[in-house]
């Protein structure tokens, strides 16, 4: 099937699963650009000649249908993709961290690995973020689907480095603790096979730099700060 | 600065290091006037600790002086004499808006290493590994000190000297927390393991939250005299009779209501168990000689409660949960949540209910201080505490 084919497909299901319930809703991972996944140097530009399977469109399809490939076999094929999955409640009111998130600019402040995005219209944004050995990748996102004070949803457009999909949500939490913050993220690793199983060996990382940026937002939102020891003095 | 260097097993060193700079805007600096070794210390002295890395600076119990403020200070100021608590905490998160600061989320810079091995990480602490944040410590000439607002006790220059406050620092907290911890009631007896520093605490608060008697058990005679006479405990030596026996018959058949465990990781003992906690540690398959705890639990009294303030890292092995279970007991620990006891425990000292400054056997200046560690981890001449200036 074409890209464009796939993608409405994508917004037709969205777009069913926007009237149903909320367990659906939070299955709605979507395509987004790259995030962790440029941590372990999966970009086509770092793994040249690596097969490039086109999978176009699939991270989205898996999660608008609910069906991980993961979960069904322990194999790798071309439609293996890492998922990430991190909460933190942060000591603060909803309001207040959505609209810091849905202003996609200030997200490189907070999340150490993007180094800018660019705000083009109300939808569409552009994303560098830095990868190992001083390259960088970018790719243009889309937002497609947003509930304000609750769930923002994005994915990768055209040609985007990784392929990939993201949301967050937010959730009060309870007995006055502030709010559950909950990104989910899908990376579809280029390089087919040999990609995933690459991106295997480090499957942890993704998910830990998630939990990092999300510690690091919530540091830097309830102290004002994030904790440092960078250039303190020690012997030898 | 000179500073005290942390290189590996019985290694420490003073070397000439960089002066701390501010490096966040919370950040104070304080030229340190008074600094103290703890137990805790000889934890890390002794390699029991994890995520030690050459060259890091020790040191938890420290006052001085605030030379220097981050832009974002707005209570301290520069001239101001304070005292700094071995916790650090951002004020902001849930556990410090509960006053349970010691698990600020917010201060480990390297949380993701504790959460490894105890699925959340507790607040960091100042020169005790980098598992616990990696902060340089204050066994120094000047130090660092994040969340300046949140942590550090002004004092007004009302004539009380380094040697009576310094110890708000750490061990009379966290010897009266592990007191408040036992929740003793009218008429209790309180038994308390390890008569070293945070031992003495512990029963001289024991009594100040109501305790009718207190036992103290150690195998050192000067601190087993210090727990007579300044803490008016009676005192069991551990290498002379069964500890569980004796502390029977001093309570009547009945056991201690409460039982306090001060002693921590590196218990000493004789019993077959002992020695093969001992070995199991030196094997590092138990990271942690649980004895004295064991003890504890195995003295208590039915329904009572057992409070550990003493340090454990990891693992401990035959933990006597059937005790625990079978007699109902209640089990109660944690870093000390400083800043609940700071300024209560400073009015106690001003009204004159404790001379805190007892316990102090040593002062050194900072360049003895690799002596002071052996010093005091040997016990020789009668070693009970060391401050050093600096
Ligand atoms: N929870 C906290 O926030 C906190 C703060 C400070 C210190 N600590 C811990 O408290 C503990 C004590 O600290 P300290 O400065 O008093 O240390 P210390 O080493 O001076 O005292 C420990 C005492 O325990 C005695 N002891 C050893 N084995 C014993 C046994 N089997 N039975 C009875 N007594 C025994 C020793 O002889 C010694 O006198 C350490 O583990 C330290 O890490 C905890
Ligand atoms: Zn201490
Ligand atoms: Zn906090």
């Amino acid at each position: 099937m074409t890209e464009t084919s796939a993608r409405e497909r994508q917004m037709t299901r969205y777009n069913q699963h926007q009237d149903g319930d909320t367990a659906s809703n939070e299955r709605l991972l979507y395509a987004l650009g790259g995030g962790a996944l440029v941590l372990v140097g999966l970009s086509r530009r770092s793994l040249p000649g690596m097969g490039l399977a086109a999978v176009g469109g699939s991270v989205a399809y898996h999660a608008l249908t609910g069906h991980w490939p993961m979960q069904q076999s322990n194999g790798i094929d071309a439609d293996y993709s890492i998922r990430v999955n991190r909460a933190v409640t942060i000591n603060k009111p909803v309001e207040e961290l959505y609209r810091l998130w849905r202003d996609f600019e200030n997200l490189p402040r907070l999340m150490s690995h993007l180094e800018s995005v660019t705000v083009q219209d109300g939808k569409r944004s552009h994303w560098v973020a830095s990868a190992p050995l001083g390259k960088t990748v970018e790719w243009d996102a889309e937002i497609i689907n947003e509930e304000e004070n609750r769930l923002i949803a994005w994915r990768s457009i055209g040609d985007a480095d990784v392929e990939s999909a993201g949301s967050v949500r937010f959730e009060k939490a309870p007995g006055d603790r502030g709010t559950e913050v909950h990104v989910k993220m899908e990376y579809m690793p280029p390089g087919g096979v040999a990609g995933a199983m690459f991106a295997k060996l480090f499957q942890e990382e993704p998910s830990q730099q998630v939990h990092a940026d999300l510690q690091r937002l919530k540091q830097t939102l309830e102290a004002g700060e994030v904790p440092s020891t960078e250039g303190q003095p020690r012997g030898g | 600065m000179k500073a005290l260097c942390w290189y590996g097993k019985n290694d420490v060193r003073v070397e000439t290091v960089p002066d701390p700079q501010i490096i966040n805007p919370h950040d104070a600096i304080v030229k340190i006037t008074s600094t103290a070794i703890c137990g805790s210390d000889l934890h890390l002295y002794n390699g029991y600790i994890p995520t030690m890395q050459k060259g890091d600076i020790l040191g938890h119990e420290f006052m001085g002086e605030v030379v220097e403020v981050g832009k974002e200070v707005k209570k301290l100021k520069v001239g101001d004499r304070v005292v700094v608590p071995f916790t650090i905490s951002c004020g902001q998160c849930f556990f410090c808006q509960r006053e349970l600061w010691s698990l600020c989320d917010n201060s480990n810079p390297n949380a993701w290493m504790a959460e490894k091995l105890y699925g959340y990480s507790p607040s960091a602490l100042f020169g005790f590994s980098h598992m616990l944040g990696g902060y340089a410590g204050g066994q120094a000439e000047y130090a660092r000190v994040p969340f300046a607002d949140v942590g550090p006790l002004k004092l007004d220059n009302g004539g009380l000297t380094d040697d009576q406050v310094l110890f708000l620092s750490d061990i009379f907290p966290t010897g009266y927390m592990a007191a408040e911890n036992a929740n003793i009631e009218p008429g209790d007896t309180v038994a308390v393991w390890g008569a070293g520093p945070v031992g003495q605490f512990a029963i001289k608060s024991a009594y100040m939250l109501g305790a009718e008697q207190v036992i103290a058990i150690d195998r050192f005679p000067e601190r087993l005299r210090l727990a007579e006479t300044e803490g008016k405990a009676r005192t069991i030596n551990y290498e002379d009779t069964d500890v569980v026996e004796e502390l029977k018959s001093l309570t009547g058949g009945r056991g201690p209501d409460s039982c306090i465990d001060a002693v921590g990781m590196e218990a000493h003992g004789t019993s077959p168990v002992a020695m093969l906690d001992k070995a199991k540690q030196m094997a590092k398959i138990e990271t942690d000689r649980p004895n004295a705890l064991r003890e504890a639990i195995q003295a208590c009294r039915k329904g009572g409660t057992v409070s550990v303030p003493g340090v454990y890292g990891g693992f401990i092995d035959s933990m006597p949960m059937g005790a625990i279970v079978n007699k109902a007991l209640t089990l109660k620990s944690g870093q000390t949540h400083m800043q609940r006891y700071m300024r209560p425990l400073l009015e106690r000292i001003q009204n004159g209910d404790i001379e805190p400054s007892f316990i102090i056997t040593h002062h050194m200046k900072l360049e003895d201080a690799p002596n002071g560690y052996s010093m005091f981890r040997d016990k020789e001449d009668e070693c009970v505490k060391v401050v050093l200036k600096p």
